[in-house]
């Protein structure tokens, strides 16, 4: 018999029963909570008289509609008020542990997570948010829910779920310098395309992957959702284990010193078997990937940034042509133009894909010491938690960012999608740290270009898109 | 959960893949903390000349007379034909909630994104995953002939066209059951409490560090 994924190896150890279809009732250690798809779970368990199995394995926090800034004032928009107040009613009342708005460990549901030490190894995640799936690179089998599986997952702690198939990303040799993890996650998904995923769980592996941190891969495994798979995952390493221990010591859901050995020996067995066999794999030379843009409305519109926006005219068929055609239609481009004569609005660094101390570090590199490009309105870095937000002022990134004339903000997802004041005017261009490009996402009309942290500060202090091994700094 | 068994409808022909669910109902609608009243609001940027909030009285808005939803034709579709990857995007369950909220009660598409598949069966909408072929000859067909309506039998697992063809589909057993029925999921988890009441020992046996 073939050896096991680190995919199976997850899902069997989380198997309450099946049934005779093949699904499976599987036990879910983790569910975090936000404002926007829990109201309507926590209502329908009122409603049914019933309450949360098991308290403890939740963790709710505020962080799509909350504001970036002048929080003292609370938040103006009422109807965003009160989707977070009835966050916290729900949380109250039924005894969650919750990080307020006022709260320093507030922050992006994915961020705080892995910072609490709420995401270990081997656990099975959940949220009702389909970048979920960024819990993967802790060697964990997390993935995004509906609202009503969110109120299944209070009720009895478990889901009905399918077994997805198994695929192997490979990332073969070492990226080269001034390539980080979300180039590569993009160079994926521009390979496999947005549904060349659909049906699988996502292991991404090879050495590029084990060279990134572990925030590194969190960004890759952000991502996996957008190449289709609702689960990505990385296999624990040594890093994996460095990073529970040192990164959440103390904090309010790492593991206590009692049982670390015990749990550092059973986090050693989650990798793949070297027999392991998948359902598809692919592969990519990681000496090929270069920095990465898209220049669409889907996350698979993307070229590196020293090459041009396509011609529609060489698509394989007519769906993909008219898609083409449309997708530079709403984003006023023109085919054959080169990236780096694109030139931007606004800049947006932030969002569970790119909010994390190291994004920022990477962000201040190329920011030092230069400023914004007159075109460029508006500079805005965001990060992903208040302690992150504590660490980067610690190291004086603040100041770099302020000094380059950006905006320093408080947590949240802000202009990821526009959800709070945070949002492009129309027809505005933006280069963001983002994951998502879809027409309007960051405002009405709005147009994204998804780059990572040192290329978007890059576009910031170019005022076009800009080649970041160029620049002193972004290498 | 509402139950679904046989269902004949006017086919909405949504000609473009990738409809993500930040189309099917933007951000700005998904601050409501209540499960009903999206239909109004679905394919709202589609839909409206004018931008929307939850603020904004819709009937105040000027409708794009070029989408489907406004044109007469279209009026009282209850089957969405779409394309490729339908439903990809966020998680949000707010998809399902205007969908079925404006009137709909299938979507075919040739595939859907995993999460939108899995929500739609909370809602007693039904998602049919019919081949690239087959949808082409559905689109083709709809234009053809006026007030396209097909019927679609979840028990017999099939699409029949108004010329008579029928197409097959399948669907996961237990799925089939509890749509057929329109079971409450978690009624049906909890009749298993005490393997999970188990399965939770062992757990926390194996693996107190998660406890
Ligand atoms: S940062 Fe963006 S993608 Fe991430 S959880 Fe918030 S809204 Fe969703």
């Amino acid at each position: 018999m073939a050896g096991k994924t680190l995919y199976d190896k997850l899902w069997d150890a989380h198997i309450v029963r099946t049934e005779e279809d093949g699904s499976a009732l599987l036990y879910i250690d983790r569910q975090l909570l936000h404002e926007v798809t829990s109201p309507q779970a926590f209502e329908g368990l009122r409603l049914a008289g019933r309450t949360p199995w098991r308290v403890g394995a939740n963790l709710a926090v505020p962080d799509h509609n909350v504001p970036t800034t002048q929080r003292e004032e609370g938040i103006t928009d009422p109807v965003a008020r009160i989707q977070v107040e009835t966050l916290d009613r729900n949380a109250d009342e039924f005894g969650i542990t919750e990080f307020k708005m006022g709260d320093i460990r507030q922050g992006i549901v994915h961020v705080i997570g892995p910072e609490q030490g709420a995401t270990l190894p081997g656990m099975t995640i959940v949220c009702g948010d389909s970048h979920t799936s960024t819990h993967g690179a802790l060697g964990a089998l997390a993935f995004g829910i509906g609202t009503s599986e969110v109120e299944h997952v209070l009720a009895p702690q478990c889901l009905v779920q399918k077994k997805s198939k198994s695929m192997l990303v490979r990332i073969k040799g070492a990226v080269g310098t001034g390539v980080t993890g979300k180039d590569i996650v993009l160079a994926v998904i521009g390979k496999i395309g947005t549904a060349g995923g659909t049906g699988y769980a996502i292991e991404f592996a090879g050495e590029a992957i084990e060279n990134l941190s572990v925030e590194g891969r969190m960004t890759v495994c952000n991502m996996a959702i957008e190449g289709g798979a609702r689960a990505g995952m990385v296999a624990v390493d040594q890093k994996t284990i460095d990073y529970v221990k040192n990164g959440t010591q103390g904090r309010a859901f790492a593991p206590t010193e009692v049982h670390w050995q015990e749990a550092v020996a059973a986090w050693q067995d989650l990798h793949s078997d070297a027999d392991a066999v998948f359902d598809a794999v692919v592969e990519l030379e990681g000496a090929e990937i270069a920095p990465q843009v898209t220049w669409g409305t889907s996350p698979e519109m993307v070229v590196a940034i020293d090459a041009t926006v396509p011609d529609p005219a060489a698509a394989a068929d007519e769906v993909k042509r008219s898609g083409m055609e449309k997708a530079l239609a709403y984003m006023g481009l023109e085919a054959g133009t080169p990236i780096t004569a694109i030139p931007v609005d606004k800049v947006f660094v932030g969002s569970c894909t790119n909010s994390r101390i190291e994004d920022l570090r990477a962000a201040a590199a190329v920011a030092r010491g230069r400023t914004r490009a007159e075109n460029v309105s508006q500079v805005l870095i965001v990060p992903g938690s208040g302690l992150i937000k504590e660490q980067a002022e610690r190291e004086g990134l603040d100041k770099i960012f302020i000094e380059a004339g950006f905006e320093w903000r408080d947590p949240g997802c802000s202009m990821c999608l526009a959800m709070n004041a945070d949002r492009l005017e129309p027809g505005e261009r933006c280069a963001s740290t983002s994951n998502r490009n879809f027409e309007s996402r960051q405002g009405l009309n709005s147009r994204t270009h998804l780059v990572s942290p040192a290329m978007a500060v890059a576009a910031a202090v170019s005022g076009h898109f800009a080649d970041v091994r160029s620049l002193e700094g972004g290498a | 959960m509402e139950k679904f068994t046989q269902h004949q409808g006017l086919v909405v022909p949504m000609d473009r893949p990738n409809v993500d669910t930040d189309a099917i109902i933007p951000k700005q609608y998904l601050k409501s903390v209540k499960r009903a009243g999206f239909g109004p609001n679905l394919f709202d940027d589609w839909r409206y000349l004018d931008p929307g909030d939850p603020a904004i009285d819709n009937a105040s808005r000027r409708l794009n007379p070029d989408f489907l939803l406004n044109q007469p034709a279209y009026q009282g579709g209850t089957v969405l034909l779409g394309r490729e990857n339908f439903g990809c995007g966020s998680s949000r369950e707010h998809a399902v909630w205007a969908l079925t909220d404006y009137g709909f009660r299938v979507v075919i598409a040739p595939s859907f994104a995993d999460i939108f598949f899995n929500n739609s069966f909370k809602s007693g909408l039904l998602p049919i995953t019919l081949s690239e072929t087959e949808v082409e000859q559905l689109f083709e067909e709809e234009r053809q002939v006026a007030g396209y309506a097909l019927e679609v039998d979840l028990q017999a697992e099939t699409v029949t066209t108004p010329g008579g063809m029928v197409f097959s589909f399948q669907m996961d057993e237990f799925r089939k059951y509890r749509l057929l029925n329109g079971l409450d999921d978690i009624g049906l988890t909890l009749q298993h409490q005490d393997e999970i009441k188990g399965y939770e020992a062992d757990h926390r046996a194996a693996a107190p560090w998660l406890f």
